[in-house]
């Protein structure tokens, strides 16, 4: 006999009904101690490799922002030459950046402002007065941008100890290479769903195989299809999330362990959540009963459905 | 409560039954024999909805079969208790939650008939044994078991395959006692088996059609059994 399963049925194993809950329903399936473990295990693992793929993603992803944004249409005119030359050099040079076309802004930074960025390296002690420091500009690009070849051209005729330093396109493909991992991961967390998914599904169908007689002695004392599904349905959603929020804590708990985000530590320790991206694991064990409940739905329908 | 009109159903292959027709009325006490192989499983699970007929038309309650989804065909099983040769419980739960097992299935609140289920168990002489799992239960407490799980909805109709075939003589004498005595409470009883002891002890207590699957056909068997 193949029948289908009513629209009723399939209404009474929706997740909502599934949360109401029918705790009587669920002692029907015999604990089976091994499949349960499995289950809770392979959630808590991909949940678990879920986060990092998540923080991966996030942390990238805000890194591309960052750079680009920083370095939207900026660039670096830097001056060399003999002290008593620089005022006069950076002066020409910023009469032709007024000149050029696209160049919204120039500016030459203070001593301080220069100071400021030598520090990290030289420490607060350096009497920068007393070397000879290359003045630096900064150039503001408008809407169009400039042509950086014809500005080198010019700056080189009127003041040949300036150097331009155009580096939006040098990181630019750093931008790029940030986006591409971004999208690796995201790609990595649809996979995790997915192999979760397959895995429960495996799960599934061997727990309702394993029951064939179970399901046989339901169905012979008027058990409903909606009944026995939901009996197993409930069973691996509830699992699937409880191993979820279990590799979700380790691997929260993983993340705080990594060493802060540090200026000097560059983007390798920017690799944790921030701010509002720290909700984001804790939409992982829902996500992960909803992958459970549907997979195990779709095994039991696909199950039952061809039962006698 | 089942008709059966013009009935056949075939193995892949071969006939096993045809040109079946038969209209159990409520009340009415059945035993259905034949050779060992002749349907007569097949012929109760005709009954019961666990299969559909190849040709002719089975009705159940008033409902088709071929039109019958799969709830349906459950919602009618609460309707007929069904009593297995081999019976089969849920062995991780003890006899009086197997017992109480359609009432948990069909939705009914099983702590408010604990006292119905206690009668039922104890009318069934299991009480020393209702916390018990299946396994460790002899053949003749298996198949009482199967009865009272087949009653406890209180269903029109009780079909019964072969329920004294692992059992001793005694034993299947009280399995028939309890079935005759549900019969006397209005059910519909029909009991397939090849034993004609039974049919012959049973002749006594109560007014019995006795059918026979022989050569694919069901016949009324004669009054010489």
């Amino acid at each position: 006999m193949n029948k289908r399963l009513s629209p009723r049925a399939l209404a009474a194993i929706s997740p909502l009904a599934l949360l109401k809950g029918e705790p009587q329903a669920d002692r029907v399936v015999p604990p089976t101690g091994f499949t349960a473990r499995l289950t809770l295990f392979a959630a808590a693992a991909m949940t678990f490799l879920a986060v990092f793929a998540l923080a991966l993603s996030l942390a990238t992803g805000r890194m591309a922002a960052n750079w680009s944004q920083e370095l939207a249409r900026s660039s670096t005119l830097r001056i060399s030459a003999p002290a008593d030359q620089i005022a006069a050099q950076t002066e020409a040079a910023l009469q032709v950046l007024a000149t050029t076309r696209g160049v919204a802004r120039a500016r030459a930074l203070t001593a301080e402002e220069q100071q400021g960025l030598l520090e990290p390296w030289f420490g607060p002690d350096l009497p920068v007065d007393s070397l000879p420091i290359p003045q630096l500009v900064e150039i503001v690009e408008d809407g169009e941008g400039y042509d950086a070849a014809g500005l080198r051209l010019r700056l080189q005729a009127e003041v040949p100890g300036a150097v331009l330093d155009d580096h939006a396109r040098w990181r630019r493909p750093l931008v790029r290479a940030a986006e591409r991992i971004r999208a690796l991961g995201l790609l990595s967390l649809l996979l995790i769903g997915g192999v979760m998914a397959a895995m429960i599904t495996l799960a599934a169908n061997s727990a309702l195989a394993a029951n064939a007689q179970v399901i046989a002695v339901l169905r012979l004392v008027g058990a409903r299809d909606e009944f026995i599904a939901r009996a197993f349905v409930r069973r691996f959603t509830f699992r699937a999330f409880w191993g979820a929020a279990l590799g979700m804590a380790l691997g929260l708990a993983a993340l705080l362990a990594l060493p802060q985000a540090q200026a000097e530590g560059g983007f390798l320790t920017g690799l944790g959540l921030r701010g509002w991206h720290w909700i984001w694991p804790f939409v992982l064990p829902p996500v992960a009963a909803a992958v459970s409940f549907a997979a195990t739905r779709a095994a039991a329908r696909r199950m039952l459905g061809n039962l006698a | 409560m089942i008709e059966l009109d013009n009935l056949a159903y075939s193995y892949g292959g071969g006939e096993l039954l045809s040109d079946i027709s038969l209209r159990l009325t409520p009340g009415s006490f059945h035993f259905l024999t034949g050779p060992s192989g002749a349907g007569k499983t097949t012929f109760l699970k005709l009954c019961y909805g666990a299969l559909i007929p190849t040709a002719g038309q089975a009705v159940l309650f008033g409902q088709d079969v071929r039109e019958m989804t799969r709830d349906d065909v459950a919602t009618i099983r609460r309707r007929i208790g069904v009593v297995h040769q081999d019976c089969q419980f849920l062995d991780h739960l003890t006899v009086a939650e197997n017992i109480a097992l359609p009432l948990m299935v069909s939705g009914h609140d099983v702590e408010a008939e604990q006292q119905n289920l206690g009668e039922l168990i104890a009318w069934c002489g299991l009480t020393h044994r209702a916390g018990a799992l299946p396994p460790e239960l002899s053949g003749g407490e298996r198949q009482r078991a199967a009865l009272a799980r087949a009653v406890i909805m209180s269903p029109e109709v009780i079909l019964a395959d072969e329920p004294t075939g692992n059992v001793d003589w005694e034993m299947s004498q009280r399995l028939l006692a309890l079935l005759v005595e549900l019969n006397r409470m209005g059910k519909t009883v029909m009991i397939a088996t090849h034993d004609l002891g039974l049919i012959r002890a049973a002749k006594s207590r109560v007014q019995a059609r006795v059918l026979r699957i022989a050569k694919r056909r069901l016949q009324l068997a004669g009054a010489d059994l």
